[in-house]
């Protein structure tokens, strides 16, 4: 693109070009390309371990990419697990510190209101204190003053130290350090094996889902954080896990509601934190206990369940309008026993399946968030003493890099550099976030240099292109165009990939299809169908 | 509300949208003075292509060339379909005088005797049509015969590349070829917009100037593809004198919408109305309506709120459905805010949507809408027809899925061409 655009100058993610598919060794090879994997891969990059990590789809595609995006002070966790909470207070101010550019540091309140639990209240101020988390009391109308929204039956507010952090942002930038330091990295690539020798994992083997291409890498260690999946990738070592799951659905308002995260003062339930990010407020979530993997979608129960709930805090989320839901899984290691997702342990565990006669692998299951890094520091300090290497951590105490490729999660960034830069030449694909020409081309290029296909999904994924109001379906057509225009799409690929993006935010717009979203959807389905026949699959 | 008169006439048209607009014309053609109200309609997003039927069953994705044989056997499975309840002829009679006040108006439209035809759409899928703007019809002559072809995409115009185009439309059509262009005057720097592009070719310079731009391009080409800007209001002539400087047929592909196809369509129809004598009070939207067995309708009408009356002896209600303001949703269920007739719809908003956006079976709310008698009106609560005089048409009407069945302006044309025909049937009894 020209210089007179927001991206003009951006370097690639990476400036090291290495063809990642002739990487056939490493020292340690991460399954999951999520928070985890991706923390514990800068990690080691950092110590100086080399590493693969191999994703199935794309960064942050399971639970990392589906929360709230809230940077805990701890003060949700006082009662039912006080040390987690000492983990998030230490973790938040950590992060506030070395990664402050994913980070918007709002303030966060705690708030009751009539008919809540006045005992649990009254314990609150104590239970931060005991665990060294700050916490303000604020009279009702202050609370009201700070945040216009809260309901007018307020009982209690207390102020905290929560803040929202772009989940998007924070895992690519950490992929991009452990890149740039020389780690490797597969998406799209699967693990169909393991090929295994007296007790020890010799090689895993791997299929590119987009290419049909299979290979091994060989690794001194293997490391499973595949989250939800990690059932599934244990099973394929032999290892049995015990790991249930727990689906929490959330709702994206069309704008931002409040300044702060707002917490419902209770014992942890439904639709009880609001957390605002950039231009949208992020309600939820649910707690669904599910047996399978493909029902991690969120549905129209739990859309009225949460809105119906949440409305006691802030009852204009009644009346709101609501441009997108979705649902994360919450692996929780545990006895089967237990009924209630939530009571299981938020805390992670690092399991070493040398008791399970596999020397070299190990799990990292469960965490939070809030405390990636610590999961990343402990699973490092045991991959280190097992290599044998003797370097200490350094994510405590060096900020994470900032990459201009992957800042463009952040909604509102982009309008604001289109605007300084008055680029009229460079064409604004997305009209409702205002994603440019200049930046989609950046972003296909960070795509490129990760080694994925540049498709609409892993274009919405590192931008805001699909998150607005039209959901994609004026700004998909155009960036297909696009694409098609600069020779990056051939043949009906496209129309195949535009397809599945719109089946992908198809999912999410459905919970939520009231009000003025069915304008949008009429007008949506009008075109793709009445129109463009897409739903027939270009037949004639 | 303003104390000005209330606006008298026979019949009141509610909805600006292809139903509504068509209701107009032909109640003015059966003799009744006419008022249409209505916002802006969803007319602007038209792709200017009038469809009868092109997909039946529509989980099965059966297309059907010709779209008489199909309303055959959508009305035999689908009984209370709206297109069962109106006469193949009576429909032949819509689209006469529908394209008739298109052509009085430098808005001809074509297309095949009694078979759909095949058009090129933005991405280069093909959509099966009836009736196809002039200035779109080169196309699906020089598809048919797979002719040498140039497809042309112009700088800064979003949404539309001429290599999309050709990826998907290529198939066995191995004469397609593509040039992108710089449109004459425009920045090359700049995005464009189809309907300055549209305007400016309104001026023979500017369609001088683009012709020797196209020209070395041409070599074989015997028809040349441009999106649709060539021209606003005299379409027909802009493209003539093109092909004249060109010496090759050219045609249009209509754009993302809202593009320049539904600007002429919106025009075209307010000047045909308005040479009728009918009242039109666009961007006006029907707050509220009263109705009395004895006298008729009292309608409340305003830009931003209500402004005037309107008294009319009879109504046919034509506001759409989501976007049109016909039918408004909240988490329990679909209502009609203007009558509060009872809406047909799926029990529950879990039914109201499939799991997969393009399951071909199409989403159960799509069908949801009023239920009719055979004269067109809505039924009440107990199943009687709501009020003597008043009628419905167009998407508005249950049992139809007109963007899967790519129906939307037949069923317009035909509902409207039915409600119209009763009105003024029962004003005639008095």
């Amino acid at each position: 693109m020209n210089q007179a655009s927001p991206a003009g100058r951006s370097p690639p993610c990476t400036s090291i070009q290495r063809s990642q598919r002739d990487i056939l060794e490493t020292q340690v090879l991460i399954i999951g390309g999520g928070i985890t994997g991706v923390g514990l891969a800068r990690d080691l990059a950092l110590r100086g371990v080399h590493s693969v990590l191999v994703e199935k789809r794309d960064i942050a595609a399971g639970a990392s990419g589906a929360n709230h995006g809230l940077l805990h002070s701890g003060a949700r966790y006082v009662r039912s697990d006080p040390s987690a909470a000492v983990e998030c207070r230490e973790e938040s101010a950590l992060l506030k510190r070395l990664a402050g550019h994913c980070i918007e540091d709002t303030g966060g309140l705690f708030v009751a209101v009539e008919g809540d639990d006045e005992a649990y209240v009254a314990d609150f101020p104590s239970l931060c204190a005991r665990c060294g988390i700050a916490c303000k009391p604020l009279s009702a109308p202050e609370a009201r003053e700070l945040e216009p929204v809260l309901s007018e039956r307020l009982i209690a507010a207390f102020q905290v130290a929560d803040a929202s952090v772009d989940p998007f942002h924070l895992c690519l930038d950490n992929l991009c350090e452990a890149l740039e330091l020389g780690s490797g990295v597969r998406l799209h690539t699967r693990v169909v094996g393991f090929e295994q020798d007296h007790g020890r994992i010799r090689g895993v083997r791997l299929i590119n889902d987009e290419t049909g291409e299979e290979s091994t890498i060989a690794a001194d260690l293997v490391v499973n954080a595949a989250g939800a999946w990690a059932r599934e990738i244990a099973a394929l070592a032999g290892v049995e896990m015990d790991l249930l799951y727990s689906k929490g659905s959330l709702l994206i308002t069309d704008q931002r509601l409040t300044r702060r995260v707002i917490n419902r003062l209770r014992p942890a339930s439904d639709a009880d934190i609001l957390v605002p990010g950039g231009t949208v407020s992020i309600l939820g979530t649910t707690a669904i206990r599910i047996d399978r993997l493909d029902q991690i979608v969120p549905t129209v129960a739990e859309s009225d369940h949460i809105v119906d709930t949440a409305a006691a805090m802030v009852p204009s989320l009644s009346t709101t309008r609501y441009i997108r839901a979705y649902a994360g899984v919450r692996p929780l290691i545990g006895s089967r026993s237990l009924e209630n997702g939530r009571a299981l342990s938020r805390g992670f565990a690092l399991l070493d399946h040398a008791v399970d006669g596999v020397e070299n692998f190990i799990s990292i299951v469960g965490g939070k968030l809030t405390t990636y890094r610590l999961m990343a520091e402990k699973t490092a300090d045991l991959l280190c003493r097992r290599l044998g290497v003797e370097r200490p951590c350094l994510t405590s105490v060096r900020a994470l890099k900032s990459f201009p490729a992957n800042r463009w999660t952040a909604a509102g960034l982009s309008p604001r550099l289109w605007m300084q830069a008055n680029a009229t030449g460079d064409l604004l694909l997305c009209e409702c976030e205002m994603v440019p020409a200049s930046v989609v081309d950046a972003v296909i290029q960070s795509i490129h240099d990760q080694g994925g296909p540049p498709s609409l999904y892993a274009i919405g994924r590192r931008s805001r292109v699909g998150k607005g109001t039209c959901q994609g379906a004026f700004c998909g057509l155009r960036i297909n165009a696009y694409l098609y225009d600069q020779g990056r799409l051939e043949g009906r690929q496209g129309l195949t990939d535009l397809r599945s993006f719109l089946g992908a935010r198809w999912r999410g717009m459905r919970p939520i299809l009231w009000g003025t979203a069915m304008l949008q959807e009429e007008l949506q389905e009008a075109v793709h169908c009445g129109y463009l026949g897409l739903e027939l699959g270009g037949r004639l | 509300m303003s104390d000005s008169a209330p606006i008298g006439c026979d019949l009141c048209v509610i909805g600006s949208g292809m139903a509504g607009m068509c209701a107009a014309l032909f109640a003015a053609n059966q003799g009744l003075a006419t008022v249409l109200v209505g916002r802006t309609g969803e007319i602007i997003f038209a792709t200017g292509l009038l469809d009868l039927l092109g997909v039946h069953p529509p989980g099965a994705g059966t297309l059907w060339n010709d779209p008489w044989a199909g309303i055959d056997a959508l009305v035999r499975d689908f009984p209370q379909h709206p297109y069962g309840k109106v006469s193949k002829n009576a429909i032949r009679a819509a689209f006469e005088e529908l394209t008739g006040l298109f052509q009085s108006q430098g808005l001809p439209y074509t297309g095949f005797p009694e078979r759909n035809a095949a058009v090129l759409t933005a991405v280069g899928t093909v959509k099966l049509t009836y009736r196809v703007p002039l200035t779109m019809w080169s196309g699906v002559a020089v598809r048919q015969r797979r002719g040498a072809c140039l497809i042309v995409d112009i700088q800064g115009l979003k949404g539309f590349s001429a290599r999309q185009i050709k990826a998907n439309a290529a198939g066995g059509w191995s004469g397609l070829r593509t040039v992108k262009i710089v449109f004459p005057g425009a920045n090359p720097e700049a995005e464009v917009f189809p309907e300055r592009l549209a305007r400016a070719l309104e001026t023979e310079s500017v369609r001088a100037s683009l012709a020797e731009v196209l020209k070395p391009h041409i070599q074989d080409a015997e028809a040349v593809g441009v999106p649709a800007i060539l021209g606003v209001s005299k379409p027909t002539e802009v493209m003539q004198q093109l092909e004249k400087r060109l010496g090759c047929a050219l045609f249009e592909i209509p754009t993302m919408p809202p593009g320049v196809t539904g600007m002429r369509m919106k025009e075209a129809f307010e000047r045909g109305l308005a040479a009728r004598q009918v009242g039109l009070l666009l961007e006006h939207k029907a707050f509220r309506a009263v109705v009395d067995p004895q006298s008729g309708f009292g309608i409340d009408v305003g830009r931003m709120e209500p402004e005037r009356s309107i008294r009319a002896a009879a109504v046919v209600l034509a506001t759409g459905r989501f976007m049109g303001g016909g039918l408004e949703a909240d988490r329990h269920t679909v209502r009609e805010p203007l009558f509060g007739l009872p809406v047909t719809q799926p029990e529950q908003r879990e039914h109201w949507h499939r799991e997969d956006f393009l399951d071909r079976r199409g989403h159960p709310v799509n069908r949801a809408g009023l239920e009719i008698d055979e004269r067109f009106r809505p039924l009440g609560p107990a199943g009687q027809p709501a009020h003597p005089r008043l009628f419905a048409a167009g998407s508005i009407l249950a049992h139809q899925d007109w963007i899967r069945t790519k129906c939307g302006s037949g069923l317009a044309m035909a509902t409207a061409y039915a409600a119209a025909a009763a009105a003024a049937s029962e004003l005639k009894k008095g």
